[in-house]
């Protein structure tokens, strides 16, 4: 490409040609989705592997810097954790006596377990979206892990988002907070059916926003939502994240509220992703 | 061609650095919008032709990776740099001021045009507020990377400036 060319094509014409181009790929990719599969799949191939360097790098020198506060922080947080550990181990003495009776009580009912042991894989997060408007993410872990599109991503004990694309070494995650996405849910309490919406508008004080729960549900701030059985894509019963400031509609049907998210999406590195689609795990 | 070349290696690399390294350089939660300081530089350094193809690259470069629809940001940052390729007639080299202006300018409307497309359009009506939280912080912190950004930019383009003219003499 030579741009000392006085005698190309006049720059006015090359733009009118470039936006042409534009346009097509617009008009291409939004009628036939397969048609920016091979382009994603030479991105994501050639630039992740970059991306990743660049991360190891990153992560690397935040590690150093923080490494000092830590030390100190750890310490304090050792004292606290092994008090916590006297009282779990007291807690899991109970819970697996509990646990024993459970266990005959489901097979005396023959019910199935209500969360199935799923398949998951570990994966690093290795690059945020490039602007500020959406919250989509990329993991260093793609289809040769066995991960497909679809595949629910957790992190701790909550819900992060789910898997929207998919090449060979990453995979693109499009999380809950992000401003186009809904999740299907309910309480855990409660089984008022309502929907969790991501809001770019909500996210910069933490929350996103739960809307359609009738009126009558019998429910209260603090509450756990949890994802619904009727979604097609969501497993159920994966923590959400916590309702608070319950208002009613003006429709005066319907209650909406904020959800405090399970998962700190401001310091987020490693999530599970669980391998079991929600479609297949309701024909086993 | 060697320009061209080093031209998408500057956008590899603001495109890594925001994709990546900012995440860790969060400002008031926003990440600045690097792959702009080349599509402006190059259109106020070197006219419009350059801005507006250093601009369709970087754009593409987003749609490729993280957009599901192929085009929308190639033909935002193109008509960003060459509309920038207007002011190549007022640039100076040693000013500084006027690119970091119009960094922040052209960060304006690619927050404004982002937000009117993708959210406008789906009933989000608070400009204030993405005003405020989304666009102007991104803007802040922009123009600041500029000022750090744009003299290598300037030095690479004289660089390859003195290697072309070496080149028409022989």
């Amino acid at each position: 490409m030579n741009f000392n060319n006085k005698n190309g094509l006049p720059t006015k014409y090359i733009l009118l040609i470039l936006t042409i181009v534009c346009l097509v790929l617009i008009g291409l990719s939004y009628l036939f989705e397969d048609i920016v599969k091979p382009l994603h799949y030479i991105t994501g191939v050639t630039i992740t592997p970059m991306q990743r360097g660049v991360n190891y790098i990153g992560l690397w020198v935040t590690d150093k810097v923080d490494l000092m506060t830590e030390i100190k922080r750890l310490e304090e947080e050792n004292e606290a954790l092994r008090e916590q550990l006297d009282e779990y181990q007291r807690d899991n003495r109970i819970a697996l006596s509990d646990e024993d009776e459970l266990k005959a009580l489901r097979s005396l009912y023959e019910i199935d377990s209500r969360y199935p042991s799923y398949d998951k894989v570990a994966a690093n997060v290795i690059s945020k979206d490039a602007g500020n408007w959406f919250d989509t993410f990329i993991l260093d872990r793609g289809s040769s892990q066995g991960i497909q599109v679809g595949c629910n991503v957790i992190s701790g004990n909550g819900l992060v988002g789910i898997v929207t694309e998919v090449g060979p070494n990453y995979a693109k995650v499009r999380s809950i907070i992000d401003d186009e996405s809904t999740v299907s849910a309910m309480f855990l309490t409660d089984d008022a059916l309502c929907s969790v919406l991501g809001d770019e508008k909500y996210m910069d004080e933490g929350y996103i926003r739960v809307e359609h729960i009738t009126k009558d549900a019998n429910i209260n701030e603090g509450d756990e939502l949890i994802t619904s059985a009727i979604s097609d894509k969501f497993l159920p019963g994966l923590t959400i994240g916590y309702v608070s400031n319950l208002t009613i509609d003006s429709n005066n049907l319907t209650m909406s509220g904020d959800v405090k998210p399970a998962v700190d999406f401001d310091n987020i590195q490693t999530v599970l992703v669980i391998l079991d689609l929600k479609q297949n795990v309701g024909d086993q | 061609m060697r320009r061209f070349l080093i031209q998408v290696f500057i956008i590899l690399i603001c495109f890594l650095l925001q994709t990546t390294a900012f995440r860790y350089l969060e400002f008031a939660g926003v990440v600045p919008n690097l792959l702009l300081i080349p599509t402006v530089s190059f259109g106020m350094m070197r006219g419009r032709k350059e801005g507006m193809v250093v601009g369709f690259l970087s754009g593409l470069l987003v749609d490729a990776m993280y957009g599901t629809i192929l085009g929308p940001y190639a033909l935002l940052y193109m008509y960003l740099g060459y509309i920038n390729g207007y002011f190549h007639r007022v640039y100076y080299m040693e000013d500084i001021l006027l690119p970091m202006l119009m960094v922040g300018v052209n960060d304006f409307f690619f927050g404004l045009i982002v937000y009117i497309v993708s959210y406008l359009l789906r009933g989000r009506l608070d400009f204030g507020f993405y005003f405020v939280h989304v666009i102007l912080p991104e803007m802040v912190y922009t123009m600041i990377l500029s000022l750090v950004i744009y003299k290598p930019l300037v030095r690479i383009n004289l660089w390859l400036k003195s290697l072309e003219e070496g080149v028409d003499k022989s």
